[in-house]
């Protein structure tokens, strides 16, 4: 296969960034995006250029470092992790547009890879639970039921990804973090922090200068991990529900 | 030395609402709520046009002399007046200040444009900018009268008929009808989302009654400029 990629490039954080076009050829189309990806920074680096950086680490769907806006769609055309989309998904002779995520939130580090260490303060506001370290607690000992052992299983799934940021017109962080309040709040590990886990963690998502939710529905789409837009109907729930209470103490 | 027992002293509750998106945003759907339940209502009312200038006048009467001897003159539709004031003022700031936020929070456009849907959000914003324009005339129109030439006082119906006998009377009544449709559609979803009454079991349910709203509210509300133009009411 033979492309044409439109890549943003930008210097540092401060810089001013705009799209590059660069040719490959000899794709194929096995390659995975990132494998395409590699295969034009190898020959920008014969050409004694500045390779496009970018971020990935696994490579395998679960690690939620790839992270790119290709032709308007977070992590491109099929339902699933930058690393884990092929070349098949394209045609010889495209034109492919590829851009960093972009919110306030997440500010350009160079090129296509962006800061989302925004994310980690929101998981440090209590995406967490208590518990003595030690050998394995027993298995049994804390029993849950199968429906809410599957409920936080789906929201467990999240691998911090960004890519629901990055789709949403307002730049909101709300399905990445009822993701992770739904799933530590359904079960009992979660739940001496029920009520603390959703303030804090909404009040830092909201402190991080992310966007509020319009229930466009833009991150539910573009989430590779199938996270519901229901989601955040529960965390929603769960912060009227802690609100009140925290109103009586 | 004793130790603090309290280590998590909270903002009050109305602050830590405010203060938050989440909880802005619920001001907004109970606020919106308790405007549609009056639209609701307001459109029912308005739909006595039908039979007549006595039967509508005397409505108009009746809703001053409503709860009393209980309440005097005219308090219950005060009562009423100061509701829905509190309710599109929260509405409009809470709008006004997540909009704000949410426009912030994403400054650098993609340079590969997607028809996105954000529609829903944009017609909620212009919507409910008409909205706001258009509540603000039809106040000064219908019940004050300030706009409104020969405006008779205590006879509503000579002063609808009027009102739709101009042609910019029925374009700004219609576009702001179809306004309301628009925001009912998406808002009454939305606010049942915020309250966290959403579930994948309801969605069906709760959009087909965001429809249905949308729909009679419309169609009510529009009925009356109709029935004038084409003579029905005269
Ligand atoms: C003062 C004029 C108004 C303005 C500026 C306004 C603006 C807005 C905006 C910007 C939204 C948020 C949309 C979104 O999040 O996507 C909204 C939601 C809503 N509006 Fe209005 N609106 C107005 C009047 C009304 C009226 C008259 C009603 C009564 C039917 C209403 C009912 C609602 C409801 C139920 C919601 C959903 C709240 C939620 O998403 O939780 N609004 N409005
Ligand atoms: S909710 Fe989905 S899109 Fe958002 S961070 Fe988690 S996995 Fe990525
Ligand atoms: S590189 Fe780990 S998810 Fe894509």
């Amino acid at each position: 296969m033979k492309l044409t990629l439109r890549v943003w490039r930008q210097k540092n954080a401060d810089a001013d960034g705009a799209m590059s076009t660069y040719e490959v050829d000899g794709i194929s189309p096995d390659m995975s995006f990132l494998e395409m990806l590699d295969t034009l920074n190898e020959e920008l680096i014969l050409k004694g250029e500045d390779p496009v950086a970018f971020d990935h680490d696994c490579r395998e769907g679960i690690c939620g470092a790839c992270s790119l806006v290709i032709n308007g769609d977070a992590h491109g055309p099929e339902r699933t992790t930058t690393c884990q989309l092929h070349m098949r998904s394209f045609r010889d002779g495209d034109t492919i547009d590829v851009e960093p995520w972009r919110a306030a939130a997440f500010p350009v580090v160079k090129d296509l890879v962006v800061d989302r260490s925004a994310f980690d303060r929101i998981i440090q506001a209590g995406g967490y639970i208590t518990a003595p370290t030690g050998a394995a607690p027993e298995a049994h000992a804390t029993p849950v039921p199968k429906p809410d052992a599957d409920f936080a299983f789906e929201h467990a799934e999240c691998i911090g990804c960004g890519a629901c940021v990055a789709a949403c017109p307002n730049g909101s962080a709300m399905l990445f973090t009822s993701s992770k309040v739904n799933h530590l709040n359904v079960l009992p590990q979660g739940a001496p922090e029920r009520e603390t886990r959703v303030l804090d963690m909404v009040a830092q998502m909201d402190e991080e200068g992310f966007g509020g939710c319009t229930l466009a529905g833009e991150c539910a789409t573009a989430c590779p991990k199938g996270i519901p837009l229901m989601s955040i109907t529960g965390m929603n729930k769960e912060w009227l529900r802690a609100t009140r209470k925290a109103g009586k103490r | 030395m004793a130790l603090a027992t309290r280590t998590d002293r909270r903002p009050s509750f109305a602050r830590t609402v405010w203060d938050s998106s989440v909880g802005k945003k619920t001001v907004m759907a109970v606020s919106g709520l308790i405007m549609l339940l009056y639209l609701v209502v307001h459109m029912l009312g308005n739909l006595k046009i039908f039979f007549g200038a006595a039967e509508f006048d005397g409505y108009a009467h009746w809703l001053r002399t409503l709860g009393e001897p209980f309440l005097h003159h005219e308090w219950a539709l005060w009562i009423v007046r100061v509701v829905l004031v509190v309710a599109v003022v929260a509405h409009a700031v809470a709008a006004y200040q997540l909009s704000r936020r949410d426009i912030k929070a994403r400054p650098s456009k993609y340079v590969h444009k997607k028809a996105r849907t954000s529609y829903a959000t944009r017609t909620m914003r212009w919507g409910g900018i008409i909205l706001a324009l258009f509540i603000v005339w039809h106040v000064l129109d219908l019940t004050t009268g300030t706009v409104h030439p020969d405006f008779q006082a205590g006879h509503p119906y000579q002063n609808v008929i009027d009102t739709f006998s101009t042609w910019y009377g029925n374009v700004i009544y219609i576009v702001a009808v179809l306004a309301v449709g628009l925001h009912v559609r998406h808002g009454f979803w939305s606010a049942a989302q915020t309250l966290g009454a959403g579930s994948r079991t309801r969605d069906r349910a709760l959009k087909i009654t965001a429809n249905a709203l949308a729909l009679v509210l419309t169609v009510g509300f529009v009925s009356v400029p109709v029935a004038v133009m084409t003579g029905v009411v005269s």
